[in-house]
């Protein structure tokens, strides 16, 4: 409770100068509207009211958001393209593949780095360097080519070729946290435990699985949460190029088209929960594990 | 030579054997270099006898990427040897990397140019081997373009991509990186005086990392226009957080003995500042500086797809993908990759030069 005070006072100061904001960016519009129609002499409680609910506002308020999110999940069927959770459910799944992807091949590299001195010192810096590059410039690429090559030479159908193209960038956003976290955690072993395992005359795979691989579960369960957020990231950005017609990410690009300020407020905000829900469930699954392996709670 | 080692030189040079004997049902005057690169692989297996060194396997990379690279449109379709010497080129290079490292790795330290070579092989390999199984297989340039293609297109194309990044690079990222980072640190050394704010901003801000921020740039281009300035508002939020979560962590990173110090001293809270918890704080904020180089370009150009002038290097991918022009997208993305490369390793030098006395410089 102690704990939870200083965030709430925050956040209610956070919804107070939003409210504020609201009724100063769209004062304008709305004296447009009075003028246009003619009215005069509107109390300022009308005024302030107006500008909380506009339709297309530059601002939407706290309550249009939750209204929008509450007409688009509660009151419609989630297998139309009305609703957003069914948004959410085409872009989670890209999420959960490509995070899936992410993990398996960062876990692999990872693997890979720390048993071969000919690896670390050829991969590694290249792991490095290809987040300095802005990796979400080749989205559009990958989506668009990648959407042709999976539907043309491989002939996929259309929604698992697109569901493949956004899970691909999802992969490439989420491998590098994870392996990078594992090369980390698969060398945390001291050198005396390292040891013990040599006097018990343990075999190569033996050390890994006995030794190494709980031992790097801690790191593995700090980078996967990493890892999902950015998966998320991709699977979004993977929504905007041209031809997806589905998700959160194309429901903020149909937005910004039409003007339709309250559905992008919305879209950010389911996204942002999805975010949530998928992090804090990744820190279930660490706590369930670290249960199962003995870990005593702290 | 260990046993993978071993393994990598029979495969290549049994491979260079079984091409030399292939090549021989082709005009013997065609493709000479390829089939000298062949010999002279095959003839490596006399290693088996003699041992050779570790150089020769690295000039046998080099002479087997010259000789693949030159047989290029020589025969049309690459026969099998062509692909033979690719393969065991490869296996070269693998061999002369792996008997490198294990040479080098005894001493790490005073063989840093030796250790830069090893990741410069890895990308040349990939590099030649993109270009020979993107020419020689005759894959579509619509999928994958060539690296000497790519190469052309930024050759010929520099005004344009001077005018992408001057837009995008120089105007949106640095003007937004800036803002965001320098009210990052303002507000962070604001709040650190107060308890209250800290324990209820720094929850939030955490959560907010995590969350895909990227998204408020539709909202961004409505408020501020098409031009760079939403941009730069996309990457001044973007660039907030990270730098108010770690600004704050690393004015705590002082220890209290330190800070007794200081009080003992009657340094006063400016002073104390100034000289001890900023400069303890420095990895941090160096940290964030460098996280924030990255996102800084992602959110400038994600921002972009998202309407803009008709100039910018997102603008750019996204019509040109459009376009089906895809070396252009590529050399967008190739001069994105050095930006955002020497961005990332200016902030380093600086860090190097500021955080001399930190152990992760020191130890280096």
């Amino acid at each position: 409770m102690n704990k939870a005070f200083p965030i709430i006072i925050v956040l209610i100061g956070l919804l107070i100068v939003w409210y504020a904001a609201a009724i100063g960016m769209n004062a304008q519009w709305q004296n447009d509207v009075y003028r246009r129609a003619g009215t005069t002499d509107v109390p300022m409680t009308q005024f302030v009211q107006d500008t909380w609910n506009q339709e297309k506002p530059v601002l939407p308020t706290m309550h249009q958001v939750m209204g929008e999110l509450w007409n688009t999940t509660v009151l419609v069927a989630p297998n139309k393209p009305r609703s957003l959770l069914f948004h959410a459910w085409v872009t989670f799944s890209a999420t959960a593949l490509g995070f899936l992807m992410g993990s398996v091949l960062g876990i692999a590299l990872a693997v890979l780095i720390v048993h071969s001195e000919a690896m670390n010192r050829s991969l590694m810096p290249w792991i490095v360097a290809s987040q300095t590059i802005p990796i979400l410039a080749l989205a559009p690429l990958i989506v668009v080519i990648g959407f042709n090559i999976f539907t043309g030479t491989l002939g996929i159908p259309t929604d698992p070729a697109r569901l493949m193209s956004k899970a691909i960038i999802s992969a490439y956003l989420s491998f590098f946290p994870v392996a990078v976290g594992m090369v980390k955690g698969l060398r945390s072993p001291e050198a005396i435990q390292l040891d013990l395992m040599h006097t018990y005359n343990a075999s190569p795979s033996q050390t890994f699985w006995k030794l190494r691989w709980p031992a790097s579960v801690p790191y593995l369960f700090t980078s996967l949460k990493v890892g999902v957020a950015a998966s998320l990231v991709g699977a979004i950005v993977g929504e905007l190029p041209t031809g997806a017609v589905a998700g959160l990410g194309a429901r903020l690009l149909a937005g910004s088209y039409y003007s339709q300020t309250v559905q992008i407020w919305s879209a950010l905000f389911a996204a942002s929960i999805l975010a949530a829900i998928l992090v804090i469930s990744v820190g279930l699954v660490e706590k369930l594990v670290a249960r199962q392996m003995g870990a005593r709670p702290a | 030579m260990s046993q993978l080692q071993y393994f990598l030189a029979l495969v290549a040079g049994g491979l260079c054997t079984a091409g030399l004997a292939l090549s021989f049902a082709t005009p013997l005057e065609t493709g000479l270099l390829l089939k000298a690169f062949l010999a002279v692989g095959a003839f490596s297996l006399i290693r088996l006898w003699v041992p050779l060194g570790l150089w020769l396997d690295g000039a046998m990379a080099v002479l087997g990427a010259v000789a693949v690279l030159t047989a290029l449109g020589v025969y049309v379709p690459a026969p099998a040897f062509f692909w033979m010497a690719l393969i065991s080129a490869w296996l070269f290079a693998w061999l002369f990397v792996e008997r490198l490292s294990r040479a080098l790795a005894p001493a790490t330290r005073d063989n840093a140019g030796l250790g830069l070579l090893i990741p410069i092989v890895f990308g040349v390999t990939i590099l030649v081997v993109w270009e020979v199984v993107t020419r020689g297989a005759n894959v579509p340039q619509v999928i994958l373009p060539p690296p000497s293609m790519i190469w052309a297109r930024i050759t010929s194309s520099v005004p344009t991509l001077l005018a992408d990044f001057q837009q995008t690079f120089l105007k949106a990222v640095l003007i937004g990186y800036a803002l965001g980072c320098g009210l990052g640190f303002v507000v962070a050394i604001l709040i650190d005086r107060s308890p209250f704010f800290k324990s209820g901003l720094l929850p939030l801000g955490n959560f907010v990392s995590a969350l895909p921020i990227v998204g408020v740039a539709p909202i961004m281009v409505m408020w501020f226009g098409f031009d760079w300035q939403s941009k730069a508002a996309v990457v001044v939020i973007m660039t907030f957080f990270p730098m108010l979560v770690n600004t704050v962590a690393g004015l705590n990173a002082a220890s209290s003995i330190e800070r007794d110090l200081m009080r003992t001293y009657a340094a006063s809270y400016w002073q104390t500042l100034l000289k001890l918890r900023l400069p303890a704080a420095a990895p941090f904020i160096f940290n964030a500086l460098k996280i924030n180089s990255t996102l800084a370009l992602i959110g400038a150009i994600v921002a972009e797809f998202f309407g803009t002038p008709i100039v910018g290097m997102g603008f750019r991918i996204s019509t040109e993908v459009g376009r089906m022009n895809v070396d252009m997208v590529w050399a967008e993305i190739a001069v994105a990759a050095v930006a955002g490369s020497l961005f990332y390793g200016v902030i380093t030098l600086i860090e190097r030069g500021v955080t001399f006395w930190h152990p992760s410089v020191r130890g280096a």
